[in-house]
């Protein structure tokens, strides 16, 4: 094999981490904000903030190096994927700014406080459901003739599925950052986390299976791979890994634990993310573009790959550190600074 | 003019310039903390830990914006500049994508230990992870220069079929104008960032608060820009002479200069006319023109009705833009040597017009930086990447002229909001100030008590 049918293949492994890492990671922050309307007072908004106020802005990093990735290796996909998801591209980047200075703000702000709550919340609603809705519309097939999406272009994403599935990601997000909260917090953050924990989780199952059942009718055709014979086979330990997940959460969650509901979560989301891979798998852009098609030229992606292999490693390490730094509990009215 | 490109332009004008004008203010101030907390380190004075305090929270803020609006930048190329992104990808998406590798994750995994992390690591680990921020927000500087300047003078890539191919990364990275606009933008944030010491100290001043830690950092900030606003005048005319040789018509738009030949004249003020391709109410001094640009009596210079219409930049922006920013650093140059003259006399801080004087050239830094940008964007026009792409053939054939138009409206509402909110809590941190810092407790796994000292009112 060549480096040039390789490369594209590694790269679609870079970007498929990146954008898991930013599922994973900004995904329990952004839970967190789905779920600050919960609780009773500000103080316990605080309380529920300051567990992700020194490592959010590392979170968020993963979709930069999601895009920037993307924009390197697959040129073609970057700038067809973006232009035309332009709206809901737009409304998520306005959610992200609305989330992301409600962290510094609100705990500058006095009178203000009311305003920043709410940016914080409604921003991290509105970011996860557009996440969703950009992937629902993905899987669902941009067709191109020409290098130009088939469809109404300024509303042609939208549609019952993408709705679905941008659903489907807050109330998944929102399992992430309660199981989060249990493990970070205590007193009465941490039941407020526990009590929400098991609807969501229910929430999540059905959604999963809804959105599983849909696939199959979805005119892309492009989960086709995982039904028929006998990849169904091949690929059924996704499937029954994922029933095992649910099941070892649920339980971990009756029995009121601390780590293991967080863990199972981020299973939970990986497995997800795993049979979606398998699912695209070889479509950059579905159904029409392939990872060699929108591939960029072996200098470019060889080039980003030296940095890449040398530098994820190091940011993974430090990471990592910087979570070992502000491990454990994170008590009532811990401050800033 | 496609209605869409338009948009487009407008847009990407008003989304970069917002955004640079906080990472100018962090660059300096990271390097800023990194002096301070090294000066406390060996010193151990209670000033000036309360001064990494105070400015810290400065720097928090303005780098909370700076995030928010750069991840909107790293979309623009998708969203709007499909065409740009689908040709010159191939070169430039590594060089972002290297930005993120070595400078994004950096600044962002220790910025979290630097402001949260005072009670929980070492005083030494602690300054390390400042230093990580700085470094990381200079390594930034480097790669998007590098991704910029590449697109103002291309370098080593091949063409096939209208789509750029890198051919030698080192001929990318280090293009002709790289290192002269990298120097220079440092720089050029160094002295935003200095300003802004410099005047709130003397705001401190005027109002005899905080007296002595503001003379600690007006005379940091007063030493620092009477070294390198000349330093940054020597940069900006290396500058202009790499321009001369490699956009000519960027030179000549920039200095209002409308016929080829020697002896130019450097325009002082006039006002260009595109339709009649020449200045009207010109005032000019002879051969200064020449001597500053090829640094020779009689040098001969091109003119822009030399290039076909369609190739001249717009001339207003970059001529008008380069004499605010011209202005402004010879500005700064005479208030920094004029107060280190009344240093030397030991009477720095006996004249309140003087701290007046700093306090309104607070913003001189900012207006200097953006007109900057304003003169090497707009005078690149109509190209992209200068000379091979053209700005009109980058834009996104996938959007449509009221998508661009709702985002534009969106990003003007949202940005001059933020922009408020942003100096309203700068100013309240101002009216606070740098009030005795909390003190460490020893290395504590669980702290106690709230921190957050003189935020709230
Ligand atoms: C000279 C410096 C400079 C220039 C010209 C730009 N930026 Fe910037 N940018 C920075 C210097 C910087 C920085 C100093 O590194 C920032 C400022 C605050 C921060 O968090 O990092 C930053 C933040 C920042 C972030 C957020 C990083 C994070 O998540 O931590 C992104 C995605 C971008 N930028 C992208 C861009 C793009 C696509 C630009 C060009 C079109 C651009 N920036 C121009
Ligand atoms: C940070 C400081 C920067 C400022 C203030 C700035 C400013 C501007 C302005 C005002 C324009 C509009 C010019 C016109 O349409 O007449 C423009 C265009 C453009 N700039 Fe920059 N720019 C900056 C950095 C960058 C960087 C770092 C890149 C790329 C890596 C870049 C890429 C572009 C592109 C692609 C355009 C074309 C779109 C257009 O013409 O509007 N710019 N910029
Ligand atoms: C007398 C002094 C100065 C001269 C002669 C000068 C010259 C120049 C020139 C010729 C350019 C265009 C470069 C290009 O298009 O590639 C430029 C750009 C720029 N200038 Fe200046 N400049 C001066 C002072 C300043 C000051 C005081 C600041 C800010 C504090 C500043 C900030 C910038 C910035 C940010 C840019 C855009 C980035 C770049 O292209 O390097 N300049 N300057």
């Amino acid at each position: 094999m060549s480096l040039v049918e390789t490369l594209p293949v590694v790269w679609y492994f870079i970007i498929g981490f990146a954008v898991m890492m930013y599922v994973l990671l900004d995904g329990f922050v952004l839970g967190i904000g789905i779920l600050t309307p919960f609780a009773d007072d500000d103080e316990q908004r605080d309380h529920m903030m300051n567990t992700a106020a020194p490592i959010w802005d590392g979170n968020e990093t993963w979709l930069v190096m999601g895009g920037a990735g993307l924009m390197a290796a697959f040129p073609k996909a970057y700038a067809l994927v973006l232009s035309t998801f332009y709206l809901p591209i737009l409304i998520m980047l306005i959610a992200l700014i609305s989330r992301g200075v409600s962290f510094e703000f609100r705990f500058k702000a006095a009178k203000s406080r009311v305003i920043w709550g709410f940016a914080f919340a409604a921003g991290s609603i509105l970011c996860a459901f557009m996440q969703g809705l950009i992937l629902g519309a993905l899987v669902e097939g941009m067709p191109i003739t020409g290098g130009k999406y088939i469809h109404d272009v300024t509303f042609g994403w939208f549609s019952p599925f993408s709705v679905l599935t941008g659903i489907a990601v807050v109330f998944g997000y929102a399992l992430l950052g309660a199981t989060w909260l249990i493990l970070k917090t205590d007193g009465r953050v941490q039941r407020i986390a526990f009590d929400l924990t098991r609807p969501l989780m229910l929430a999540v199952i059905a959604f999963m299976l809804l959105v599983s059942a849909w696939l199959p009718f979805l005119s892309s055709n492009l989960m086709a791979r995982w039904f028929t014979w006998p990849n169904f086979l091949y690929l059924s330990p996704v499937p029954i890994l994922t029933i095992i997940n649910a099941a070892a959460l649920w339980i971990a969650v009756i029995r009121n634990r601390e780590v293991e509901p967080f863990v199972l979560s981020l299973c939970f989301f990986v497995l997800g993310f795993i049979g979606l891979v398998v699912g695209i798998w070889p479509n950059i852009v579905p159904p029409s573009l392939t990872i060699w098609q929108a591939a960029s030229p072996v200098q470019s992606q060889g080039f980003v790959l030296v940095g890449v292999i040398i530098m994820i490693p190091a940011v993974l390490a430090y990471t990592a550190y910087s979570y070992r730094v502000f491990r454990g509990k994170v008590l009532a009215g811990e401050g800033y600074y | 003019m496609n209605q869409a490109l338009f948009l487009s332009r407008l847009q990407f004008g008003w989304v970069i310039s917002f955004h640079i004008l906080f990472p100018a203010f962090t660059i300096g101030l990271a390097s800023w903390l990194v002096f301070l907390e090294a000066w406390w380190l060996k010193t151990r004075s209670e000033h000036v830990r309360d001064l990494v305090f105070f400015w810290m929270k400065v720097f928090a803020v303005s780098f909370g914006v700076g995030v928010v609006s750069g991840i909107v930048m790293s979309f623009q190329f998708g969203t709007n500049w499909a065409r740009f992104s689908a040709e010159a990808g191939n070169v430039v998406g590594p060089l972002l994508n290297y930005e993120v590798l070595t400078a994004f994750f950096v600044e962002a995994s220790f910025l979290g230990i630097m402001l949260f992390g005072w009670q929980r690591v070492g005083h030494k680990t602690h300054f390390a992870c400042t230093c990580m921020v700085a470094a990381g927000t200079l390594a930034s500087t480097f790669w998007i220069m590098a991704a910029n300047s590449w697109m103002q003078t291309p370098t080593g890539y091949t063409l096939k079929d209208g789509v750029f191919y890198p051919a030698n990364w080192l001929k990318i990275v280090f293009n002709p104008s790289f290192p002269y606009r990298v120097v220079h933008m440092v720089l050029a944030a160094f002295l935003c960032t200095a300003f802004m010491i410099g005047g709130i100290s003397a705001y401190y001043l005027l109002r005899g608060r905080f007296v002595e830690k503001a003379r600690l950092c007006m005379k940091c900030a007063l030493v620092f820009v009477a070294i390198v606003a000349p330093l940054q005048i020597i940069a900006g005319d290396q500058n202009g002479s790499e321009v001369l040789r490699n956009q000519p018509a960027k030179l000549a738009a920039l200095e209002g200069i409308w016929n080829t030949g020697a002896n130019v004249p450097w325009v002082v003020f006039a006002i260009p006319n595109e339709i009649t391709q020449s200045n009207e109410d010109e005032l000019s001094v002879p051969h200064l023109g020449s001597l500053i640009l090829t640094h020779s009596w009689s040098g001969e210079v091109r003119g822009l009705r030399s290039f076909p219409r369609d190739d001249q930049p717009p001339v207003a922006i970059p001529f008008y833009a380069f004499r605010i920013m011209v202005a402004l650093g010879i500005l700064m140059v005479i208030v920094s040597w004029y107060g280190c003259w009344r240093w030397w006399r030991g009477t720095l801080f006996e004249s309140r017009w003087y701290q007046h004087a700093w306090i309104w050239m607070m913003p001189s830094g900012f207006i200097a930086l953006i007109a900057g940008w304003w003169v090497a964007e707009v005078g690149r026009q109509p190209w992209v990447v200068y000379g091979l792409l053209r700005t009109a053939d980058a834009v996104s054939p996938n959007i449509t002229g009221d998508s661009v138009l709702a985002s534009l409206i969106v990003y003007i509402v949202i940005y001059v909001a933020l922009f408020g909110f942003v100096g309203w809590y700068l100013l309240k941190m101002l009216r606070v100030g740098p009030v005795q810092a909390p003190q460490r407790k020893g290395i504590a796994k669980t702290p106690a008590r709230p921190l957050s000292l003189g935020d709230e009112d």
